[in-house]
């Protein structure tokens, strides 16, 4: 490999936002026949890096150079005509068109358009790398992963032979995950190169030859995959030796809190998302929710939190004395009238669970505005919260005066996390709470959510990343297309088993 | 290593900024407004001829020569303010109420309907009493209907809004033909002229101080009323985040209503100022297009009240300046609304380098 020309030389690359670097002085190189992963923490500059060999963005310094000649990558048009095409983590496709139509979409080809000769196409290269595409099947009717196929061939059918992927896996189950590995290893046999920006260790061991870490926009270093090991790659990614142990300390006195019974959910637009869904979350536990990425998890959390309107079914809330209160048709006024302290951490930081303009103390007033019967604000106590949120979870802001939108992802999460536990709930819901956030941040949420269960919270986690549900929580429930899958225990379950259970009701093959 | 050829970087890319200190972003401001003056001076000389200098003074006494021009000046301020305020609660939600125009006809429609139905009838004290009711609920019902369709059915309220104003304008029209004086005139004149009654009264001897006081409170009562109640927080809660407001348990519908209806209130009241405080008449153009020209008030300023102050002194300024120098030195009147016109694009112009940076390519040289 060494005496090759590389594919792509990037080197000296700087990048700055404002007053941010987002990358500084990296050189990197990416050789043919090889799948590189580049691994960082989120914000190290791994995207900011690809976006600009992708031409997205410009580089403030710095040279790219093409199988050994300097280029100038200006728009992405320009890095499909160098051979340069990237997979983006949110799909770029029109929902109303098929397969072939977004794969032609934009390519300036003489004469008529011929969606047939498109379609054939397409084939020849879905039969090349083992993938599977409809061409004339609409984007609406696919499934996350056929997307990123039509993504990713779109890419080749531009003759793109240098790919770039950016976290493929995020919205994947295993199974889907191991398809995508086969085909990425086809390509490479075909002596294509190929990036995939991650943050999974264990992604990179299976897949990858070759690894290349970023930290904080620096350039840490290269290792060749087979010779290193998940502790050494997360030391160069963090910086520093971090265990990667989260703590299951065992539930004290479980008792049902919150009792979901045959619950059934229609989205305003009539689709069913929940059918039949029943189960008890117990106090002093955490609760895991494992499905693929739409399978109604956010329509559960909004059921319970009193933002989804329920067809049929029922939620109720069990107080410590045995007290029943029923939550089903109530808002979260009423809820929280009927002295039910229910927080809810969303998925939606900034659109749903903050306002992004407004500073920390205002944040912090949105749940208790109401409190007192002035007309006026008062936003003293709020302050102090906000102070004091900032000191406890060591939120890095320049002041409780500064607007969150300028906070960065991982300080957001910690201002809504704070506030939410600030009410002493007694039932945590949260959906994907650690997404986004860099490893000493996540562990910093899994200690507040393990200090919560052991004051009796009934804590809801919503996840995506199995490896963490498995080790957090006590139990897991599984979604599949709305209904309960299973519901199995965090000590003793499988990530294959939840990965089953993800895309298979019950977790058998069909036996119908 | 050899430099090869040259780089062909693209001339200039953008970046945001962080937030400004206050007194750069005035700087950009006021570097703006020099850069227009400098700029018109040069349309003036090629177009017309005239001393740019000469220009300007007219310009100026046009808006304070004479203390009457001052008071003239003061009088367009205050109207113009009172109508940009009733739109910045609708704007700060997000809610964009183009129909200030109409609910100010409306207001206007239903202050002069009294003066001239009651005009005989009841006491002046009493009268004046019903206007300001009469006046505020009818703005309140124009601005209360496209919200009442936004909250229930989500209808667009800039289209739903800017229809209202057309209804108003033709129901004046309307009103204009039954009580025109004398028969066949096509217009009302003066209400009232003898009695004088449902005038509003004329205090300190000055025939607009009334109209500026009560528009002076206002723009305290609505900066209070924004910043600092629990109503305010809530509107800007929903403007920024709808999703947010549900979620945190406020009613969106019912923050809609109650906000449109303070709008269109507002709006009533600046009718009531028009028609029962200066004009003594109503006309299909008493609002003069204010209703829009709220807009860009209300967004130059940043839906900040106190601001606004400062938008619409620049604004009528630039309005009453153009005119004089039509006047003056014989120009067609659309000559001062190219002097606006330029003067208002480096303004807004000047908030796109305060939002962001321009880097041009740096020339050559490079490091290491």
């Amino acid at each position: 490999m060494g005496n090759e020309i590389a594919a792509v030389e990037m080197r000296d690359i700087t990048k700055t936002f404002g007053t941010v670097l987002a990358n500084d002085k990296v050189n990197l190189d990416i050789y043919r026949g090889e799948i590189l992963a580049l691994l960082g923490e989120n914000g190290s500059g791994k995207t900011t890096l690809m976006n600009m060999l992708a031409g997205i963005y410009f580089p403030d310094s710095g040279q790219i150079r093409i199988d050994g000649k300097d280029v100038v990558i200006r728009s992405p048009k320009e890095a499909y005509d160098l051979g340069v095409g990237m997979i983006h983590q949110h799909f770029k496709l029109v929902d109303v068109l098929t397969a072939a139509e977004n794969i032609v979409l934009g390519l300036k080809e003489k004469g008529r358009l011929n969606i047939d000769a498109v379609a054939k196409r397409v084939r020849n290269i879905c039969e090349a790398y083992g993938f599977e595409v409809d061409p004339y099947q609409k984007i609406y009717d696919m499934s996350v992963s056929q997307k990123q196929t039509v993504e990713i061939v779109k890419v080749l059918y531009r003759g793109a032979d240098i790919l770039i992927l950016d976290e493929p896996t995020a919205v994947l189950t295993p199974q889907e995950t191991d398809k995508l590995f086969a085909v990425l290893r086809n390509m490479k046999a075909d002596g294509k190169a190929i990036v995939i920006i991650t943050h999974k260790l264990h992604e990179v061991l299976d897949v990858s030859d070759r690894v290349a870490v970023l930290r904080k926009g620096q350039y840490v270093g290269s290792l060749v995959t087979k010779n290193t090991s998940a502790q050494e790659m997360t030391n160069m990614m963090v910086g520093h030796t971090v265990t990667l142990n989260i703590d299951r300390p065992a539930p004290v006195d479980p008792k049902p809190r919150i009792q979901v019974q045959g619950l059934t959910v229609r989205s305003s637009d009539g689709i069913l998302k929940l059918e039949d869904v029943s189960f008890t979350a117990m106090s002093g536990e955490i609760l895991g929710v494992a499905g693929i990425s739409g399978s109604g998890q956010k329509e559960l959390l909004e059921a319970i939190a009193g933002l989804q309107s329920v067809e049929s079914g029922s939620i109720t809330y069990v107080d410590d004395a045995g007290n029943r209160e029923e939550l089903t048709g109530k808002d979260p006024l009423k809820i929280a009238a009927l002295g039910v302290t229910l927080s809810f951490v969303p998925e939606d930081r900034l659109g749903m669970g903050l306002v992004g303009s407004m500073d920390l103390t205002d944040n912090m007033m949105l749940r208790s505005f109401r409190r007192g019967r002035s007309v006026f604000t008062d936003r003293k106590s709020p302050k102090t919260l906000a102070e004091h949120v900032v000191q406890e979870l060591e939120v890095d802001t320049p002041g409780v005066s500064t607007p969150v939108r300028r906070l960065s992802g991982d300080n957001v999460q910690k201002v809504l996390v704070g506030r939410e536990i600030s009410s002493a709930p007694t039932v945590l819901l949260t959906a994907y709470a650690v997404r986004g956030l860099d490893i000493n941040s996540s562990y910093t949420i899994y200690d507040l959510l393990n200090k919560q269960k052991a004051k009796g919270v009934a804590v809801v986690y919503v996840g995506e990343d199995l490896d963490v549900l498995l080790e957090l929580c006590d139990r897991i429930l599984v979604l599949c297309g709305g209904k309960v899958s299973g519901i199995v225990d965090g000590s003793s379950a499988t990530k294959h088993q939840l990965g089953l259970l993800m895309t298979r009701l019950g977790g058998e093959d069909a036996h119908e | 290593m050899p430099m090869n050829k040259q780089q062909q970087a693209p001339l200039f890319h953008i970046s945001k900024r962080k937030a400004l200190p206050w007194y750069q972003a005035w700087g950009i401001r006021g570097a703006a407004i020099i850069l227009a003056l400098v700029v018109c001076a040069v349309a003036t000389t090629l177009m017309t001829g005239e001393d740019p200098i000469q220009v300007y003074i007219t310009m100026f006494e046009g808006a304070f020569g004479t203390s009457r021009k001052i008071w003239i000046l003061c009088q367009n301020i205050a109207i113009l303010l009172c109508v940009s305020l009733a739109v910045t609660p609708a704007f700060k939600m997000r809610f964009w109420n183009l129909g200030a125009e109409g609910q100010v006809l409306a207001g206007g429609l239903a202050t002069a309907a009294c003066m001239i139905l009651l005009g005989d009838s009841v006491p002046n004290w009493l009268l004046i009493c019903i206007m300001i009711v009469a006046s505020i609920a009818a703005g309140a019902i124009w601005g209360l209907i496209p919200a009442f369709f936004k909250a229930k059915w989500n209808t667009n309220e800039t289209l739903f809004t800017l229809m209202m104003n057309y209804v108003a304008t033709q129901l004046v029209a309307f009103f204009v033909i039954v009580w025109e004086v004398p028969k066949g005139a096509g217009k009302i004149g003066i209400i009232n002229q003898s009695s004088e009654a449902g005038w509003l009264p004329v205090i300190g001897g000055q025939k607009y101080l009334l109209n500026i006081l009560i528009v002076a409170a206002l723009t305290i009562g609505m900066y209070v009323y924004l910043q600092y109640t629990k109503h305010g927080y809530e509107i800007s809660v929903v403007g920024e985040s709808e999703r947010t407001a549900r979620y945190v348990g406020i009613k969106v519908e019912k923050v809609i209503l109650r906000t449109m209806l303070l709008s269109g209130a507002v709006c009533g009241i600046a009718g009531l100022l028009l028609v029962g405080g200066t004009d003594h008449t109503i006309t299909t153009t008493i609002a003069g297009g204010r209703g829009f020209t709220a807009v860009m008030v209300a967004w130059l300023a940043k839906f900040n009240p106190i601001f606004m102050v400062l938008t619409t002194f620049l604004l009528s300024f630039l309005d009453r300046g153009a005119s004089e120098i039509s006047t003056i030195f014989g120009l067609n009147s659309s000559f001062g609304d190219i002097l606006t016109g330029i003067i208002l694009f480096f303004i807004i112009g000047s908030e796109f380098f305060i939002s962001y940076k321009l880097h041009f390519r740096t020339s050559g040289k490079k490091e290491g």
